[in-house]
């Protein structure tokens, strides 16, 4: 075990991959020369050689083709956009071709692609540069999304994802770029589609993924100074989404309370609540609460960003809130 | 130009002709509903498949259209497999899931038809990244059309291509009709192939009806592409006498045009230029061969079971998480 930041995660996932497998190859923007515009691919240009790690144009659109059409002619692609916000531009790559080659050609492809993105929420980036679409993408047959909120899960996803036969997405949280886990050197890989119990408890289930894990912990943190055990639940992966974990959790809790960073509608806490009640309504003591932000884009503003987002103090409101109705 | 020897443009006339005979034989089953779906034919393009896959190997990758029968036949895709998955069947290109859109023939270097305009581009530059990354020495071919010029993915591919010396020939297939509207009036160039100067590649356009001249230029792209000094791209004039799609009334096409075009027939021409050519045979060679293949569609299952979680994913997703 190394005490591992998140984005060295990603780099050492990246790297020992390529190490392995020369059939891997890396594109995106100012990946290689510059290391990455948070640093996160530092290094690995030199190690690698400028033909398996290129900077790219900015042209997410020609990124994700070719990183489909490459990977469906034996190569193993990885493919960085910079920002969520940016994959837009490459959609009907994603949407229309990778995710739907296999199917399209009767079986016969494989797509290996690793799309790897970031939301850069809770940093003060604006409307542009701070969504998350995992939900959008988590609707496509065809794609597999996941979103590590710490470094260990950051490293063990990303080798899996680059293992699989199927196009993943990739999404880590800026938020996260500095926090640090116990990482195991070398060989670790999480499956695809298995939740991860953060924190066990038995009053209340939390379910997160990616950036807001964080905020549901912290929370958490603070509903057990008032003596409230809150079970966090990180969803790691969106799609496929661990239904299992979350319902043996509420199962044991009563109560569910989803904490996100994408808009309300269609989300990940719509999605969740939805897995829960569809499986049995009299899981729930008390009906489930959905921390979200307001429905408008994300504002600049410090201060107006802060109280955008949920946060530990809205976790521990929105408890009490449960708890209260079950007194 | 080099006259073409009597074994090859006999090659090249029996391709063109499967093509027109597949085509209009789709045509008529589709029009008494003996076919589901969109039909997108390419009667009059037959010399731009075939003078392009003339000058490939079974190796090299094309990827195609909604367009793309013609393309596919010239590439040496199956014709038994191509018929069956236009009848929905499930010994079919794709197993039947896919369509005439779709038509895929790995077998052949066809990686995919698509649905998308202006897809084929994108993808193809990605199979040839993968040849220059392997090694493999293999080319790949885009097929396209001139609506799909002005595509987004137009612009950043030949950028990203000619930037990485990418072994790939862009092919746009200037019909002079963007689905039903005159490229006039979609964009101020006429000549498609002048914008390769924006991107640093050449540039070449070519008649597109004249089977040898199409081979011609493709060859020197090819061994461009081959040699690693990157891509090209030939701009195709053509024509399109059948509609955009089957169904299409085609009240947009001048008469005069049509018959001028009608006039300039590929597979007239060179029979033309080549009166050593037997055309009547290459008929009822091609003529036997898709009936042939109507006759493995009819006797197929129909694709009415498939396993679509296995066609959606390769790797088995995990029990207890859904989606």
């Amino acid at each position: 075990m190394t005490s591992t930041k998140y984005w060295a995660a990603v780099n050492a996932a990246i790297a020992e991959e390529m190490e392995r497998d020369e059939s891997i190859f890396f594109v995106g923007q100012d990946i290689g020369a510059a290391g990455g515009p948070f640093g996160a691919t530092r290094g690995l240009m030199d190690r690698f050689g400028p033909d398996r790690v290129r900077d790219t144009p900015i042209s997410e659109q020609a990124m994700v083709a070719l990183g489909t059409g490459a990977a469906m002619t034996g190569t193993r692609p990885i493919v960085e956009i910079m920002y969520m916000d940016f994959a837009l531009l490459a959609l009907d790559q994603l949407v229309n071709q990778a995710a739907k080659m296999r199917f399209m050609s009767g079986g016969h492809y494989r797509v290996p692609l690793t799309v790897v993105t970031m939301v850069a929420a809770h940093t003060e980036s604006g409307p542009q540069h701070s969504q998350s679409f995992e939900t959008w993408l988590g609707q496509v047959p065809g794609l597999n999304v996941v979103w590590p909120s710490n470094a260990a899960d950051a490293k063990g996803l990303l080798k899996t994802a680059i293992r699989s036969d199927d196009p993943v997405v990739f999404i880590e949280s800026l938020s996260a770029w500095r926090t640090t886990a116990d990482v195991p050197e070398g060989e670790v890989v999480i499956p695809i589609g298995v939740a991860r119990v953060a924190r066990p408890g038995s009053d209340v289930t939390i379910v997160a993924v990616g950036g807001a894990v964080a905020i549901a912990e912290r929370g958490a943190d603070q509903l057990a100074e008032r003596g409230l055990s809150a079970e966090v639940i990180d969803l790691r992966s969106v799609s496929p989404l661990d239904e299992t974990t979350v319902i043996s959790s509420v199962r044991k809790t009563g109560a569910l309370l989803v904490v996100q960073e994408g808009p309300s509608p269609f989300g990940i806490g719509d999605r969740v609540v939805s897995v829960v009640c569809r499986n049995d309504p009299r899981l729930l003591r008390v009906r489930p609460i959905i921390l979200a932000p307001p429905f408008s884009p994300t504002p600049f503003a410090p201060d107006l960003e802060r109280s955008f987002y949920p946060g530990p103090h809205d976790v521990v409101k929105a408890v009490e809130t449960m708890t209260g109705a079950l007194q | 130009m080099a006259e073409l020897d009597f074994d090859r443009r006999t090659r090249m006339l029996n391709a063109m002709v499967l093509i027109r005979v597949f085509e209009e034989r789709m045509q008529a089953l589709f029009a008494e509903n003996q076919l589901a779906g969109f039909l997108h034919l390419s009667i009059g393009q037959e010399a731009t498949a075939v003078g392009v896959c003339e000058a490939l190997e079974t190796t090299d990758y094309i990827v195609t259209t909604h367009r793309g029968h013609g393309h596919i036949i010239a590439k040496g895709g199956n014709v038994d497999a191509m018929v069956a998955e236009l009848f929905a069947r499930e010994t079919g290109s794709c197993r039947g899931v896919g369509g005439s859109m779709h038509l895929t023939d790995p077998e052949a270097g066809v990686l995919c038809a698509n649905a998308i305009v202006g897809a084929s581009i994108g993808l193809a530059t990605g199979a040839a990244f993968s040849s220059q990354f392997t090694g493999s020495g293999g080319v790949a071919v885009a097929f396209f059309g001139d609506g799909a010029a002005n595509q987004g993915i137009f612009h950043e591919s030949l950028n990203l291509a000619a930037l990485w010396s990418l072994p790939v020939v862009f092919i746009c297939e200037n019909n002079m009709y963007a689905e039903m509207s005159r490229q006039s009036s979609q964009s101020l160039v006429s000549d498609i192939a002048l914008r390769s100067i924006a991107y640093g590649m050449p540039g070449v356009t070519v008649d597109g009806n004249d089977v040898d001249a199409v081979l011609a230029v493709t060859q020197s792209a090819v061994s461009r592409a081959r040699e690693g000094d990157g891509p090209t791209l030939i701009e195709c004039k053509t024509y399109r006498t059948s509609g955009h799609f089957e169904g299409d009334q085609q009240t947009y096409k001048p008469a005069v045009e049509v018959a001028t075009w009608s006039a300039r027939d590929p597979i007239a021409s060179f029979v033309a230029r080549y009166p050593d050519l037997d055309l009547a045979r290459a008929n009822a060679v091609a003529s036997r061969r898709v009936e042939g293949a109507i006759e493995f569609a009819r006797e197929s299952q129909p694709a009415t079971t498939a396993d679509l979680a296995w066609l959606t994913y390769a790797d088995a997703r995990r029990e207890g998480a859904s989606t």
